[in-house]
């Protein structure tokens, strides 16, 4: 008895912690089908405010905002994932000492705070005079991003039987044949789980973007978009249906990932 | 003639074999190098450049800033409200966070219950910020500290759950049952084997609320209709607006000191289990 009293109370409990989190996502996918400002059903169930996603006069801003992310994120994750895998076997392969340093000043993007970086890139772009535009944000975002493929090559490497890729060489695999055929395809999960973080990461970033986007540039991805129209104009129903496209792609995509990666997870549990 | 062929060292390989990957071994670290350039230039470099800016008053070397920012009656306000927040913001997430963690490692189904407490924090903060925003103001609530604090544990609260569910659930469960067997009751058990067990957790957990809230950009100022300013909207007014270069990298070396010492506690105190964990979430 006092055992079920006790896991209804903890049921509950999430029940509660999960509808607090999730009240704001749900309540702007309902009202995006009421075309309001502030939650209101008084204008009736209507499709208005998807349709000025592509009417409106703010569509072509928009559209040009949600290209750029891409844009961004795209190159950086390529170049931070080409540069990460490399340089982790390089890493690898270093002295202890050495790796220690390198690995430290490697977590320095990741544990510090993102506006420290966003102004410390500024400080440095401005100081030396870099032109303002899509090279300074290439560059920021791939600093912030290799680390963390870093992060996720490493512990393949260290993972990964050594023997195999000797192996390769013994049997006359020239070095570079030995690396492309036999190591990368053994460190892809962690390449692969590099990549996806970097893309995340940077299409996810508002901080760094916004304070080295520049002033004359005139380049907005979707987070500085959304932060320089929404909050001066406030929440006109346009943004209700960008916001619920989002959240339903956002959190679709992430829930199969997940589940995917989890019952895959038991499925190994089972066999061991 | 045949040992001149195959000159056998002491592993049984042979010598010229050997030598070969010897030599690329040592080549394999130039793949380094290109990117200890990079971080060298675009890393510790920037940060360098932040750290000389904060000597630096009108090109002389001085302590100004420092003098500036501890003097100045904003600043110090700015300084007073992000601990205010960042402190009530933490022990909400550990108060509200620290039992759900226990609930769901308590569980089965706890490991794929835990995304869904985790999922939103994938969608962008500025819209779920903006989201909260409007359901307040539809509701006429007046923004403020309230209203802040709120928009700071909503974001951050899975941060808190996810270290606090990966100590909890790792936890050997054979020390609570032995605790049980030797008479201690529920409360005497937590209180005694999983609470102080599950101290990395709470570290890692408080140290990724705590540094993000405090210097977070945005979220302050749109819950407060720019009434309160916190730390991290104060660095970028600093640069930006004020052209203050110098208060603003005292300010962002502040920042720094408070991650590398909160960053040394959490290896301190988590022997790298569950550290590393909580960055690289999936």
């Amino acid at each position: 008895m006092k055992k079920n009293f006790a896991k209804t109370v903890s049921w509950i409990y999430l029940a509660v912690v999960l509808f607090v989190l999730y009240a704001p996502i749900f309540c702007i996918i309902l009202f995006s089908f009421f075309n309001t400002s502030l939650f209101s059903f008084s204008n009736g169930f209507s499709l208005e405010a998807y349709a000025s996603i592509f009417t409106s006069d703010k569509a072509p801003e928009l559209w040009r905002a949600i290209g750029n992310t891409f844009l961004i994120a795209t190159v950086s994750a390529v170049v931070s994932t080409i540069l990460g895998t490399f340089s982790s076997i390089g890493i690898f392969s270093l002295g202890r000492k050495t790796r220690r340093l390198v690995e430290n000043v490697n977590q320095l993007p990741v544990i510090n705070s993102e506006i420290v970086m966003a102004v410390s890139f500024m400080v440095f772009f401005s100081t030396l005079g870099f032109p303002e535009g899509y090279l300074q944000l290439f560059i920021a975002h791939i600093a912030f991003c290799t680390p963390y493929v870093v992060l996720n090559v490493m512990p393949q490497l260290v993972q990964m039987d050594s023997n195999i890729y000797e192996a390769a060489l013994d049997l006359g695999a020239s070095p570079m044949k030995a690396l492309t055929q036999v190591m990368l395809p053994m460190l892809r999960p962690g390449i692969v789980s590099g990549f996806v973080l970097s893309l995340t990461l940077s299409m996810d970033d508002f901080i760094i973007t916004q304070i080295n986007k520049g002033t004359t540039t005139g380049i907005e991805t979707l987070s500085t978009f959304i932060y320089s129209d929404a909050r001066v104009k406030g929440m006109e129903p346009f943004w209700y249906a960008v916001f619920s496209i989002i959240f339903v792609v956002v959190l679709t995509l992430l829930l199969i990932m997940n589940l995917k990666k989890v019952s895959k997870k038991e499925a190994k549990n089972e066999k061991v | 003639m045949k040992t001149n062929n195959l000159i056998v060292n002491d592993n049984g390989v042979p010598r010229e074999l050997k030598k070969r990957r010897e030599k690329f071994r040592l080549n394999r670290k130039v793949f380094s190098y290109p990117y200890m350039l990079f971080l060298l230039v675009f890393v510790v470099l920037p940060l360098v450049m932040i750290l000389v800016n904060a000597f630096l008053v009108d090109g002389q070397l001085s302590l100004g800033n420092f003098v500036d920012f501890f003097t100045q009656k904003t600043s110090l306000q700015v300084l007073g409200n992000s601990l205010l927040v960042g402190l009530v913001t933490t022990l909400l997430c550990l108060i509200i966070g620290y039992p759900v963690a226990l609930i769901l490692s308590k569980m089965d189904s706890g490991k794929i219950l835990v995304l869904f407490f985790v999922l939103p924090m994938w969608v962008n903060f500025l819209i779920r910020t903006l989201a909260t925003k409007t359901i307040f103001e539809s509701l006429g609530v007046s923004m403020g500290m309230g209203t802040v604090v709120f928009g700071m544990v909503y974001n951050y609260l899975p941060f808190m759950i996810l270290p606090l569910h990966t100590t909890l659930s790792n936890i050997d469960k054979s020390y609570a049952e032995a605790a049980k067997d030797l008479g201690a009751d529920e409360v005497n058990c937590f209180l005694k084997t999983t609470l102080p067990l599950s101290v990395p957790g709470i570290i890692s957990g408080i140290t990724m609320v705590f540094i993000p809230t405090i210097s977070t950009y945005a979220i302050s100022e749109l819950l407060s209709e720019r009434t309160i300013k916190l730390f991290g909207d104060s660095i970028s007014l600093k640069f930006n607006n004020d052209g203050a270069w110098g208060v603003g990298s005292v300010m962002s070396i502040i920042m720094l000191i408070l991650v590398i010492v909160s960053n040394v506690l959490i290896n301190k105190f988590s022997d790298g289990s569950t550290s590393n964990k909580g960055r690289n979430i999936w």
